[in-house]
């Protein structure tokens, strides 16, 4: 950021506020490292509950990724490329989960996928079980995260507009050809962030997956889940484990950054 | 085997109807909002208007309107490319991979491809940049590669949205040359506001104004006999027809005038002398001892034009100080002496 030289000064005093709301934010992050046990953290993290909830949060955030990528890019592509009546509402549904309390998300999956859900009967006729499984925890993710990856998206592709798209249909490229070597490529950026994004809220994921998946150790109980039952019984294990989330939201925050920033 | 549109779209008010013979340039000259991007965007298929008549070589792109069957090809498979003001390289590819695009689009293999981009990248000039991406090459050169992309896609009609308004006037003068080369036997519709390109890349010129063409013909009776306020203005530039010879151009009637020939000319070619109303000079008596270009002429009428005063002949114009038209006594009938450096005139190739 450079500071235009046009630019008015902000008042001396308002400084003060500023800098209090950032240590507001910054001084817990802080705490955290200084109670980590440094001694006992590799002990702790490769515990086998620790262990457990660590691979399991790893194996279901990159699935939910997944999901989220393959629901979300025509999604935003539909949002931002098409114009149809009730557009603006269907935009406004289907990012309400970035707005939704993610306990009110688990029990409306719950009452889609659970047994006597929605569509729970025929997921038993088809003999899969979602609820309190290791599925339910990655639908959870993704219903919590596929918000994240659209609207990056979607402003992503409305930054770079159709004006690139335009030359290459006329130059006789198909939609799909577009779409594959143009307009995926133009929107990179946008893509990346908007997954790691969508991959940083499924590894936080706590209220959807303990409702509608339970905490089931190496099943359902996800780091997030792990450190909310630990903190009670060996505090130094969930502060060791805490510690891996803020380092991977840092992590977040940069590439997301990077990606804003990049061409 | 043509390109004929018949087009009105309601919402912009423009209705245009136009004809191009195969291999002919169309120049479509216009203010800005006089629908010349209407029309554009109706031929390339990206609008679609309430009703119209729109096919390249007998077959139907767009057809609209009552008791009509619709059709609308889509853009990709009209065999019609857009060259625009920018160049929009795709800034993702090199300016090889740009100009093998078309190809690619339409089902060559990536080597028979990257083939025809050298071949078109060598054709406009710029061979040498292949490999770059498109950030690091100038606004000119990256124009150029955009011509290349656009001519390898092998469209049966090649749009041209201003192709040289967004570059540096030092550049134009040769992608204009570039152009004239490359689109000689080509079907294309010019869109442009400059009467030069027009009179360098037409063979024909349709006058758009208020969404309607007014005037229409061959590029030398329209910029010469404007019939349109918008021509008028823009064939305030004087432009003396004739033939190259003794490099000089020889009009019909026996004038001889020299200037910077554009190209390079040969001998008995046709050609047009232009210069600007404010080159020239004005004076009683030929300057003596001088080698510039003398032209005895009968001022028809005296204008205020821009804080100076326009001196009209049947022909030219000169764009004097009130003080020096004061000094001369300038009155309409006159007989005076236009006097232009040939470093102000610019010859070109028609």
């Amino acid at each position: 950021m450079s500071s235009s030289p046009g630019r008015v000064g902000v008042p001396a005093w308002i400084v003060v506020p500023a800098v209090a709301g950032a240590a507001f934010v910054l001084l817990p992050l802080v705490a955290i490292v200084l109670r980590t046990p440094w001694s006992r953290f590799l002990d702790l993290l490769l515990s086998p509950a620790s262990a457990d909830a660590l691979a399991l949060s790893l194996r279901t955030s990159a699935t939910s990724t997944v999901l989220c990528v393959l629901l979300g890019v025509p999604m935003a592509l539909v949002l931002a490329r098409t114009s149809f009546r009730g557009q603006g509402v269907l935009r406004s549904l289907v990012l309400l989960p970035l707005v939704l309390p993610p306990v009110v998300g688990g029990i409306a999956l719950l009452y889609t996928f659970g047994r006597r859900g929605l569509l729970g009967r025929t997921f038993e006729v088809l003999g899969v079980q979602v609820a309190f499984s290791t599925t339910a925890v990655v639908l959870a993710q993704t219903f919590v995260a596929l918000p994240f990856l659209v609207v990056s998206l979607e402003g992503a592709l409305r930054t770079a507009g159709q004006r690139y798209e335009v030359v290459a249909a006329t130059l006789g490229a198909s939609p799909t050809t577009v779409f594959c070597r143009v307009t995926l490529p133009l929107v990179l950026p946008g893509l990346v962030s908007g997954a790691v994004l969508a991959f940083a809220r499924s590894l936080g994921e706590f209220g959807a997956t303990i409702t509608f998946a339970g905490s089931l150790q190496g099943v359902t109980r996800t780091l997030p889940l792990e450190i909310y039952v630990r903190r009670e019984t060996d505090a130094p294990a969930a502060v060791a484990l805490s510690l891996v989330l803020v380092v991977v939201a840092v992590l977040v925050i940069g590439l997301t950054r990077q990606g804003r920033t990049g061409p | 085997m043509s390109f004929r549109y018949d087009a009105a779209v309601a919402a912009r008010d423009v209705d245009v109807a136009l004809e191009i013979e195969r291999g002919e340039t169309l120049a479509l000259l216009g203010p800005n909002g006089a629908g010349k991007s209407t029309v554009l965007a109706v031929a390339a298929g990206l609008l679609r208007p309430d009703s119209a008549r729109v096919e390249l070589d007998g077959r139907p792109l767009t057809v609209s309107g009552a008791g009509r069957r619709a059709v609308h090809v889509p853009p990709h498979d009209r065999q019609i490319a857009l060259l625009s003001q920018e160049p929009l390289l795709f800034p993702h590819l090199s300016v090889l991979d740009n100009v093998a695009f078309g190809p690619r689009s339409r089902g060559a293999s990536r080597a028979a491809a990257r083939a025809t981009a050298r071949h078109w990248l060598a054709e406009v000039g710029v061979e040498e940049l292949a490999d770059r991406r498109p950030a690091q090459v100038s606004g000119g050169q990256a124009q150029r590669a955009a011509v290349a992309r656009a001519l390898a896609a092998d469209p049966g009609l090649l749009l041209l949205d201003e192709p040289m308004a967004a570059l540096d006037v030092a550049v134009t003068p040769d992608l204009r040359r570039t152009l004239r080369r490359v689109l000689a036997d080509r079907t294309v519709l010019l869109v442009t506001h400059d009467a030069l390109d027009a009179l360098v890349l037409a063979d024909r010129v349709a006058v758009l104004e208020g969404g309607r063409v007014v005037d229409h013909g061959e590029t030398a009776r329209v910029l010469s006999q404007p019939r349109s306020r918008f021509t008028a203005q823009l064939a305030g530039l004087n432009m003396v027809t004739g033939t190259w010879q003794d490099g000089a151009v020889r009009t019909a009637s026996g004038l001889r005038l020299e200037g910077m020939p554009d190209g390079d000319p040969q001998p008995g070619d046709a050609v047009v002398a232009v210069f600007p109303p404010r080159a020239v000079s004005v004076f009683r008596e030929p300057p003596g001892g001088s080698p510039r270009n003398v032209l005895r002429v009968t001022p028809t009428q005296l204008e205020p034009h821009a804080g100076q005063v326009r001196v009209r002949t049947a022909e030219l114009s000169a764009d004097i100080t009130p003080q020096a038209a004061a000094e001369l006594d300038l009155a309409p009938g006159a007989r005076v002496c236009f006097v232009v450096k040939a470093a102000e005139i610019t010859v070109y190739a028609v």
